[in-house]
C-alpha cells in the first residue's frame, strides 16, 4: 500500500491556488490548503504558489505571520516548492514598486524584465527551459523534463539568483531569464507546472516523490 | 539582466511565443459555432471537445458563453469546474462577466483568465479594479472590431450586434493603460466566414500595445493561421478549423513550424 503524499499549499490570499491544488491532487497528492503556521511547520512537503505583485505577496505573508514559519520549514530539509511569485519571494529583494525585502532564502534579487521595442510584456507563453551550461536537471524536480521542453510562463518580473542556484534558464527578448532555481531542499519554478500540460504534471509528480 | 548568448547563438530574435488557443463557443449545454448569416450550429459536448483539444496539444483553451448577454450573466462555472479538474493548460472564460464577484467565481472554479467586453465598455474602471485585485495577467480585454467606411474600426459588444461608438484602437490603448493584460481581438466582419483574419486589424493593433494580442475569428485554413502570426498576432484563437475537423491541432502546429512559427510541440 502506497503512502499518501501529503502536501500543504500555503494560502496567503494572493493569486489563484486552485489550479496548483488540482494538479497536486491529480498526481496523487493529499493536499491541505492552509495559512496556519502550525500546519505549515508540520507539513511533509510545502508549496508556495502565487501570482501578482511581490510587495503584495510579502505584505500578505507578513500580516499572516508566515514569514518565520516558512523560513523555519526550509531548515527542516523537507521538500519546498515555490511557483511563480512563490519562487520570486524566495529571493532577498525585489525592485517592484520600490525595493521590497523577500524571504531571503535564496541569494539574489528580482528585477523587471527590461522593456524593449517590440517585446511583449508580460512574458506570456510556452518557452524552452534548459539547465545552465555545465549543469543538468538530474536529481531535481525537473529530472524527467527533457532539455529545451517548453513550459508555460506568465510574468513581468524575473528572479536573478546567484549563479550556483540556477536550475533552469529560459530566453526572451535577448535576456536570460531564470526559469527555475534550487537550493538544497528548496526549488522554485518561474513557469507554472500546473499549467504546462502533461510534462508539467511530471514536475508535480516528481516534487511529490 | 544579462543579454543572452547560448551556444554562440544570439537569442535576441526570440520576442514571440506563439500560442494556438482552441476556442469553444458555448450555448449551454452545447458547444456551438456561429456561421455568418446562418445562425448557430450545434457541434457537440463542450467538455468532451475541450478535453480532446487539451490532449491533442492546445496551448490554451477559451470558453465563450455566447448567450450570456441575453441573461446578463455567465453560465460557465460548472463547465469550468468540470474541465479544470482534467485540463492543465491556461483556461480563459468570457461572455457575460459583469462584476468582480463574477470574476472571482470563475477563477475559483478553475479559470485562469477572464475576457471582458460589455462590462468594461460600460464601466472602464472595472479593468483597473479587477487588475488590481486579480492581477493584469487575469484580465483580458475582448474587443469585437468592425470596419467603418473610413478604414478605422469600431468596437462592438454582444457578438458584433451592439455599436459602442468607440474607436477600437483608441479603446484598446486605454484599456491596456488601465491594466488589461492581453487583448482578445475578434473581427466582426471575418468571424464565422473561414476566410482568414482581418490582417489589417491585427497589424494595426499589435505594435500599439505592449501586451500580447490574440487574433480571433475567421481562420479557415492553416495558411490563414500562419498569416495571423506573420501579421503580428501573439496567439490565435481557433474554432471552426478544429470543430469541423478540418485539421488536427498537431497537424496545424506542424504546418506552423514549417512556416517558421515556433509553437510548442
Amino acid at each position: 500500500m502506497s503512502e499518501a503524499k501529503k502536501v500543504v499549499v500555503v494560502d496567503y490570499g494572493v493569486g489563484n491556488l486552485h489550479s496548483v491544488v488540482k494538479a497536486l491532487r491529480h498526481q496523487g497528492g493529499d493536499v491541505t490548503i492552509s495559512s496556519d503556521p502550525g500546519e505549515i511547520a508540520k507539513a511533509e512537503r510545502l508549496v508556495l504558489p502565487g501570482v501578482g505583485a511581490f510587495g503584495d505577496g510579502m505584505r500578505e505573508l507578513t500580516e499572516r505571520h508566515l514569514v518565520e514559519p516558512l523560513r523555519a520549514f526550509v531548515t527542516t530539509g523537507r521538500p519546498f516548492l515555490g511557483i511563480c511569485l512563490g519562487m520570486q519571494l524566495l529571493l532577498d529583494e525585489s525592485e517592484e514598486f520600490g525595493t521590497r525585502a523577500g524571504l531571503g532564502i535564496v541569494p539574489g534579487n528580482v528585477v523587471a524584465i527590461p522593456p524593449k521595442p517590440g517585446l511583449k510584456i508580460p512574458h506570456i507563453g510556452w518557452n524552452e527551459i534548459a539547465p545552465p551550461p555545465g549543469k543538468s536537471f538530474a536529481g531535481s524536480v525537473l529530472a524527467e523534463v527533457p532539455e529545451r521542453t517548453r513550459m508555460y510562463f506568465v510574468h513581468s518580473f524575473a528572479a536573478v539568483p546567484h549563479e550556483e542556484y540556477r536550475l533552469a534558464d529560459t530566453f526572451y527578448g535577448g535576456f536570460r531569464i531564470s526559469a527555475a532555481i534550487r537550493k538544497d531542499n528548496v526549488t522554485g519554478c518561474q513557469f507554472h507546472p500546473e499549467k504546462s500540460g502533461p510534462v508539467g504534471l511530471r514536475v508535480v509528480s516528481h516534487f511529490l516523490g | 539582466m544579462e543579454a543572452a548568448v547560448r551556444e554562440g547563438v544570439s537569442e535576441a530574435a526570440q520576442v514571440s511565443l506563439p500560442r494556438v488557443i482552441a476556442r469553444l463557443d458555448i450555448k449551454s449545454p452545447n458547444l456551438v459555432k456561429g456561421i455568418q448569416l446562418e445562425g448557430l450550429r450545434v457541434i457537440g459536448d463542450p467538455a468532451e471537445h475541450s478535453l480532446r483539444y487539451y490532449h491533442e496539444g492546445a496551448d490554451e483553451l477559451l470558453y465563450i458563453d455566447i448567450v450570456a448577454s441575453l441573461y446578463e450573466r455567465n453560465s460557465l462555472a460548472d463547465l469550468v469546474e468540470k474541465t479544470a479538474a482534467e485540463i492543465f493548460v491556461p483556461l480563459t472564460v468570457g461572455g457575460g462577466i459583469r462584476s468582480i464577484d463574477d470574476i472571482y467565481k470563475l477563477l475559483r472554479a478553475g479559470a485562469d483568465k477572464v475576457a471582458l467586453n460589455t462590462a468594461v465598455v460600460r464601466k472602464p474602471e472595472l479593468i483597473t479594479e479587477a487588475s488590481r485585485i486579480f492581477g493584469s495577467q487575469c484580465i483580458v480585454l475582448s474587443v469585437e472590431a468592425k470596419r467603418r467606411a473610413d478604414g478605422t474600426w469600431e468596437a462592438y459588444t454582444d457578438n458584433g450586434r451592439e455599436k459602442t461608438g468607440l474607436d477600437a484602437i483608441t479603446w484598446i490603448r486605454r484599456a491596456v493603460d488601465m491594466g488589461a493584460g492581453e487583448i482578445l481581438l475578434t473581427s466582426v466582419d471575418n468571424e464565422g466566414r473561414q476566410k482568414g483574419f482581418d490582417l489589417d486589424l491585427v497589424r494595426a493593433v499589435g505594435p500599439v500595445v505592449h501586451v500580447p494580442v490574440i487574433a480571433c475569428g475567421g481562420a479557415g485554413s492553416p495558411e490563414d493561421v500562419l498569416a495571423g502570426f506573420t501579421a503580428g498576432a501573439d496567439a490565435v484563437a481557433i474554432a471552426s478549423l478544429f470543430h469541423y475537423k478540418k485539421i488536427t491541432i498537431p497537424a496545424l502546429k506542424g504546418r506552423l513550424a514549417e512556416g517558421g512559427i515556433k509553437v510548442r510541440k
